[in-house]
């Protein structure tokens, strides 16, 4: 037992070692996005909303949790991506952002919660750059996980509005 | 056993600062001259506590003070010592040293001993001069032989090794003369990679009991006289207190002298030396972060929490019971029980937020003394109101515009002692504070009678900073209220007290954001007040839900004035879009809060909505709205925490069903609408005058 528990201990401080970090991705437009998983602090189901006047398209308005105002973001239109009607897959991300001086608590509307991954950090890319591509501001970097690609969010930039 | 007296601090913080805000009062109070041994043993027990805390602390620096001026105090009371306004002034600088002293101590940083030392040789002086008179008169011959402490700062330059001396053949010496006791202070001595081996860091404070002469110990120190500073100074009883009181020295350091004197070295707690540079100051805000609160206050919600319970206790019984007209009548009537407690709790609970306004007020008598002093003037100062009550984070928030506002009516309002005579007024300057409730806010007043505020100069001024053209026809009302914008200053002279333009539109901005207003009325040669008026408290608001399209917003109640229905013959047009509501003598503008907040599906027929009239500066204006629904009570959540400012929105609250709504901020839609031209209190007035002409 206690020779499991070391070798669980030892596999444990190799994966930090190497900077390994937890990622929860979700779906928009069928691409997968990942964000740091200790940044998250709940998941939640698309519910009614109160609406802020004269916002920016991309944020819906402001919900209640548990006492707090917190606004509600529509990752779609902030990434410039097409609107489509919320379901019963639709979820809110509610997200602990470190905006520098302070930070927020804030929730971002996506298609689909995916998966979690553990991934290395030194692997990730950075993202090439193309001119015409105005989202790749909100990207930090990719990573091939199997077949599939994530793009790790930069989540400072994602949520400074 | 050892206890962590850190968990403290606080408390001696608090205590000492409020002990040193009654000695301030106290001292205001004192007449030169007159005995009030009431008024001295007041300031007595303050100091003597403040000694008392901060030797158990290990805050020697404020100890040692702290004796000194206890030493004349006590010299005070016990009548061996008349007072004098020199006492008064001297005292009242060394409550402002110790406040210094403290307050640096409190954010762990270090204090600047400079002034301390400085005032404490003042003291010493005072008391000398008094016991050497008293030796010639009494006893004759003070026997040499006395035993005395001294206290010697010795602090060589860097470059005393390179002159060849060694400051433990010094110690050893003054070891000679008597009981050494030697504290060294080594928060010089820079990082390993920094530090220059021949260069000298340290420095020593020695206390010395001996009875030698202070020129015998001159003559030890006589080689470095000019590589080194240092005092020597007489104190009586410290060494006792230091024993007693160094009992934390962690920080001792085996260094030359603490091996060689005959007690070993004893540092000060006061002084971390690890912390002591490096900490840049840990967020010293000077919000106090506790409050104090009456016994009384504390029973009486104890009571009402025990109401609470059983009123939850009878409820959920009847949540048990099977659902009959006579249970359905019980639970109705339990309920409005509840709502009754909890609106009687809500009330206690924000009683104890409440304070008296003289913790603001209490602090002008010190600020009018010492600005009165230097400008030369004579003013008396007039407090009234000073039991209204307010929130203390409103009045935290309040007292610095008032400062401002004091040092101007000081400063600008009331003229010099020949200017009042020539004007035939009294010689003495009258500055009144005043603070009283009016519906759900309260009113500060700051009045003088001065020579009231130059509306030809403020004109001029505008004019030539922009603020206004030539051709603008202002009243003098509207003139004053120039005072409030940016950048405006009409003091001949800045002088370090006021005039250099940046305060009135500060004042403004401050107590706006506190949900406030700022007024002035003056009249030449008669004096000017500044009237400030505040919400009694930040948290909670009586609100009215009303409906635009779908969603529910809330106007503060206390901005209502009246809700009516439009009757359409009595709405003119002026201009492009502006709809004007002519209601008994009144012309109120009448505002689409659907066309502000961009929703779409609202009523947009005049005469099957309501208008919703709300005043806010003075000026009134109508809100258009679906619908009037419930009043009640909201808490005010900031919308700021996780978002940012929204215009025309001064917060969130939830509602009872968990859904968030808005609340309007009347100011703020003023603002947006562009009903009010910059600069300007008054509203559309061209419009006004248009229709009437029309």
């Amino acid at each position: 037992m206690s020779a499991l528990l070391n070798e669980l201990n030892s596999n444990l401080t190799l994966e930090e070692e190497q900077g390994v970090r937890q990622f929860l991705t979700f779906i928009m437009a069928e691409e997968e996005y990942g964000v740091d998983i200790l940044t998250v602090k709940e998941i939640r189901s698309w519910e009614e909303i109160t609406v802020i006047p004269n916002a920016p398209d991309y944020v819906q308005g402001v919900i209640n949790i548990r006492g707090t105002i917190v606004p509600i973001l529509d990752l779609r239109l902030r990434f410039g991506l097409p609107r489509i009607e919320y379901g019963a897959l639709t979820v809110v991300i509610v997200i602990k952002v470190d905006l520098g001086q302070k930070t927020k608590i804030m929730g971002m509307v996506v298609d689909a919660v995916s998966d979690v991954y553990s991934i290395i950090e030194k692997n990730a890319k950075m993202v090439p750059t193309f001119t015409d591509s105005d989202n790749s501001e909100f990207v930090a970097g990719l990573v091939n996980v199997g077949e599939k690609m994530v793009a790790l969010l930069d989540l400072k930039k994602t949520m400074d509005i | 056993m050892s206890i962590d007296l850190s968990q403290f601090f606080e408390v001696f913080f608090e205590e000492s600062f409020e002990g040193l805000d009654a000695m301030e009062a106290e001292l205001l109070n004192l007449v030169p001259g007159e005995e009030d041994s009431e008024a001295i043993n007041t300031i007595f027990r303050a100091a003597h506590s403040i000694k008392g805390g901060s030797g158990t602390f290990g805050f020697n620096s404020v100890a040692d003070f702290t004796h000194v001026l206890e030493t004349l105090l006590d010299q005070i009371r016990d009548g061996s010592r008349p007072l004098t306004a020199e006492h008064v002034n001297l005292l009242l600088k060394s409550i402002d040293c110790l406040r210094a002293l403290l307050s640096a101590l409190q954010a762990e940083q270090e204090p600047d001993l400079s002034e301390s030392i400085e005032l404490r040789k003042k003291f010493e002086h005072i008391l000398e001069l008094d016991e050497s008179s008293n030796d010639e008169s009494t006893n004759s011959s003070e026997p040499l032989a006395e035993l005395n402490t001294f206290q010697i700062d010795f602090k060589p330059h860097h470059h005393l090794f390179k002159t060849g001396n060694e400051p433990l053949y010094m110690v050893s010496e003054l070891a000679e003369l008597g009981d050494l006791d030697v504290v060294v202070f080594h928060n010089e001595v820079p990082d390993i990679k920094e530090l220059a081996p021949d260069d000298c860091y340290l420095s020593w404070r020695f206390f010395l009991n001996t009875e030698k002469p202070e020129t015998a110990i001159k003559e030890v120190f006589e080689w470095v006289e000019d590589d080194a500073d240092i005092t020597i100074s007489l104190c009586g009883g410290l060494f006792e207190d230091l024993d007693e009181n160094s009992v934390e020295s962690e920080d001792k350091k085996e260094s030359q002298p603490a091996d060689t004197s005959p007690k070993a070295a004893t540092a000060v707690k006061a002084k971390p030396s690890t912390s002591a540079k490096v900490q840049s100051s840990g967020a010293s805000s000077s919000e106090s972060t506790s409050i104090r609160v009456g016994i009384d206050k504390v029973d009486s919600l104890i009571n009402m929490v025990g109401e609470l319970v059983i009123t939850q206790a009878m409820l959920s019984q009847l949540g048990e019971q099977e659902v009959t007209e006579a249970t359905f009548a019980s639970l109705q009537e339990g309920l409005a029980q509840l709502a009754h407690n909890t609106r009687d709790l809500q009330e206690s609970v924000m009683g104890i937020r409440m304070l008296p306004i003289s913790f603001v007020f209490s602090r002008f008598p010190r600020l009018v003394r010492d600005i009165s002093q230097k400008l030369n003037k004579q003013v008396e100062l007039k407090l009234l109101g000073e039991q209204t009550e307010l929130d203390k984070t409103v009045m935290e928030k309040i007292s610095d515009p008032m400062v401002h506002l004091v040092r101007n009516s000081l400063d600008h309002g009331l003229e010099t002692v020949d200017q009042r005579i020539a004007a035939g007024k009294d010689p003495v300057g009258v500055v009144t504070l005043n603070a009283f409730h009016q519906g759900g806010n309260i009113v500060i007043e700051i009045m003088d009678d001065g020579q009231g505020l130059n509306t030809q100069k403020i004109k001029e001024k505008a004019i030539a900073n922009g603020v206004i053209s030539e051709t603008d026809e202002l009243s003098d009302k509207e003139i004053n209220e120039l005072i409030f914008v940016a950048g405006f200053s009409t003091a001949d002279a800045v002088s370090d007290l006021s005039g250099r333009g940046v305060g009135m539109d500060v004042v403004r901005r401050n107590i706006e954001s506190l949900n406030g207003s700022v007024e002035v009325a003056s009249a030449p040669g008669v004096g000017s007040t500044f009237t400030i008026r505040l919400p009694l408290t930040l948290a909670i608001l009586d609100g009215q839900l009303v409906k635009v399209a779908k969603h529910t917003y809330i106007i503060p109640l206390i901005s209502i004035v009246e809700s009516l229905q439009i009757d359409v013959t009595k709405v003119s047009r002026v201009g492009k879009d502006l709809d004007v509501l002519r209601l008994r003598d009144e012309y109120i503008p009448i505002l689409r809060l659907y066309n502000i907040f961009k929703h779409q599906g609202a009523i947009e027929t005049l005469d099957k909505t309501l208008l919703v009239v709300v005043e806010s500066d003075n000026q009134k204006i109508g809100l258009l709205v679906d619908d009037l629904l419930s009043q009640q009570q909201v808490v005010i959540k900031s919308l700021e925490a996780n978002y940012q400012k929204v215009d025309g929105v001064s917060g969130a609250t939830i509602l009872g069903d968990g859904r968030v709504s808005l609340i309007v901020d009347i100011s703020g839609l003023i603002k947006m609408s562009g009903l009010r031209k910059p600069g300007s209190q008054e509203l559309i007035i061209e419009s006004q005058a248009n229709l009437e002409a029309s």
